[in-house]
């Protein structure tokens, strides 16, 4: 005796693009993020306030400085700001992209069941930077909106223009990291990337200190540094002293890791997942 | 010319599965037709869950050809998946997400649109018979209800092939028969069903026809009954010893019966007397004088053609 089917058949279809793959993720993205978002929230609203209490206001109090010394801000609240904002974006990534891609592809298989249908690994790569930049859109902006009542802020554009630049931040950190994390065999060395990568990118790319007071090579090693870029290209942003060169050279060398970053990605993970 | 039966599910011709220097799929044919459950049966390491992975257009063939619903898994990938169902041998769920959630999520990466998925959901649930569990969180499952969550999942797009990777591995008998239940209910609905197991009696219940994997190879196929008919004698007497001295075997006992059976495996605990009438033999065995410590006749099965095919047993 045959049984009625179950409801009427809804057969699925193949994606069209990439990101209409992707987008066919963004309800787990969203349904995942419901569950966690308390969190993060509290953290990025929190964090950046204190940094700007601890760094800007206390430790800026001592620091007496020509503002030809420190790129042109007129304090060192003024200058130390937008550093701290553009190494948030990178900590945010670091965050994002180490321990819960690893959790994704090795030890919840999310990945697996993400792929098991229609959708394929440049989806499931494209909708992840997807949430990561989403999660640095969210805490560059808590942060700029949480620091504007102390007037470090030249012009409205130039806020304007600094959020996207830290998503363009966040990406050049995302996409390559995430490349490294997906062909990842064993979590450890994650330790090594906090220690070794972010710390010393966060305490030495111009954040705190104008690099020019960094002693040969060590001034050409930090400008090299990708967050330098992020940083003055932010910097260049809030205290209105934007120059079209220097801020086209950040543009392209961010971007470009943003490419590499991908392509190495969709490799490392194919290389990973499909055998 | 497409080298594909017409209307085949899954055809494929010395297919063939290499990993670096490893073949662990090494040229097998198999031709599902539509409505069927198709078995694989074998041992671990047998190739079964490679194969599946080929058949599931997740893993790139090695060599040979393979069609899925008459398309290439080499170029229509993302549209072969998007009609089949998957239910893997490692659960996948999402433990962060509630049943619901699970469904939900999924059904939305086959391009559904939210409001079929969402009613599809709750005939899923339904079918699985987890409606109640549908705000549970997936890490409050027992583990034959994870096992059910993830069949529901597959079958979120309706598909006409589902794919089962060892379905009740690792379930208590009870959870095992309703999943049984469930999957004998999909089948008379017409889907076609294909599982890998190395359970025998998971493949007697569930399957029409079934090929048994040893090393690689297809060894034998056909259905459950005619294998057993083939391969083995109606019944099975058991004569249990206890197990052979390190060295030893129970070699020189089976020659004192080999006369009673038309075959006889020797066992590290066990003699297996293969005739049509076992209750005779076991008469025979014990006016001979043998003192084994305990018998048992019953019917041949699976593992016994297994045994036969390949002298090892399906599960060690």
């Amino acid at each position: 005796m045959a049984t009625e089917p179950i409801g009427r058949p809804s057969p699925g279809t193949a994606p069209r693009s990439t990101l209409d793959g992707a987008l066919r993720l963004l309800d787990y993205w969203t349904t995942a993020y419901r569950r966690t978002w308390k969190g993060s929230a509290v953290s990025s609203f929190v964090v950046p306030l204190l940094y700007v209490l601890a760094m800007g206001v206390l430790l800026g109090g001592f620091v007496e400085a020509d503002p030809a010394t420190l790129e042109g801000a007129t304090s060192y609240l003024a200058f130390v700001v937008p550093g701290m904002v553009a190494a948030q974006s990178m900590t945010t990534v670091f965050g994002e992209v180490t321990y819960p891609v690893m959790g994704m592809v090795k030890w919840h298989k999310t990945y697996y069941a993400m792929t098991a249908g229609p959708l394929a690994v440049p989806h499931v790569v494209l909708a992840h930077l997807g949430f990561v930049a989403f999660r640095v859109a969210v805490t560059a902006a808590v942060f700029l909106a949480v620091v504007t009542p102390f007037g470090v802020h030249e012009s409205w554009w130039g806020v304007l223009l600094a959020f996207p630049a830290q998503v363009l931040i966040g990406l050049a950190f995302a996409a390559p990291i995430y490349a490294f994390s997906a062909g990842l065999k064993d979590e450890s060395a994650f330790a090594l990337v906090f220690r070794l990568g972010m710390i010393p990118l966060f305490l030495f790319s111009g954040a705190f200190f104008p690099v020019a007071n960094l002693d040969q090579p060590l001034e050409t090693l930090a400008v090299l540094t990708p967050l330098w870029h992020g940083v003055d290209l932010t910097r260049m942003l809030t205290l209105g002293t934007l120059e079209a060169g220097p801020a086209l050279v950040h543009v392209a060398y961010l971007g470009g890791l943003v490419v590499l970053g991908w392509w190495w990605a969709l490799r490392r993970l194919e290389r990973r997942m499909v055998v | 010319m497409t080298l594909s039966e017409p209307g085949s599910m899954i055809h494929a011709a010395d297919l063939r599965k290499s990993f670096g220097g490893f073949e662990a799929v090494r040229g097998i044919d198999v031709d599902v037709r539509p409505g069927e459950a198709f078995g694989f049966l074998g041992p671990n390491g047998a190739g079964k869950s490679s194969t599946m992975r080929m058949v599931a257009a997740v893993s790139p063939v090695s060599g040979g050809t393979l069609r899925i619903l008459g398309m290439d898994p080499a170029t229509d990938g993302p549209a072969i998946r998007a009609r089949i169902g998957v239910c893997p041998q490692e659960d996948t769920l999402d433990t962060e997400l509630t049943v619901w959630e699970n469904l939900f999520v999924y059904g939305r990466y086959f391009g559904l649109p939210k409001a079929e998925v969402r009613e599809k959901v709750e005939e899923l649930l339904e079918f699985v018979q987890l409606t109640d569990k549908a705000k549970a969180m997936v890490d409050d499952l027992s583990g034959g209800m994870k096992r059910r969550l993830t069949i529901a999942r597959s079958l979120v797009n309706s598909p006409e092939l589902l794919l089962l990777d060892e379905p009740t591995t690792g379930l208590d008998p009870q959870a095992r028969h309703v999943v049984w239940d469930r999957l004998f209910r999909l089948k008379q609905q017409g889907v076609t069903l294909v599982l890998t197991t190395h359970y025998m009696d998971e493949a007697e219940q569930l399957t029409d026809r079934l090929v048994v994997m040893d090393k690689g190879l297809i060894v034998a196929e056909g259905s459950p009954l005619a294998l057993i008919a083939e391969h083995s004698t109606r019944e099975v007497a058991e004569l249990r010893f206890p197990v052979a001295a390190e060295g030893g075997t129970h070699e020189p006992l089976a020659e004192s019966v080999a006369d009673l059976a038309e075959r006889v495996e020797v066992l590290p605990d066990r003699l297996l007397l293969y005739t049509h009438d076992g209750e005779e033999t076991m008469a025979k065995v014990h006016e001979r004088g043998l003192e084994p410590i305990a018998t048992l006749v019953r019917r041949s099965t699976l593992e016994d053609v297994f045994l036969r095919l390949t002298g090892r047993t399906l599960v060690d």
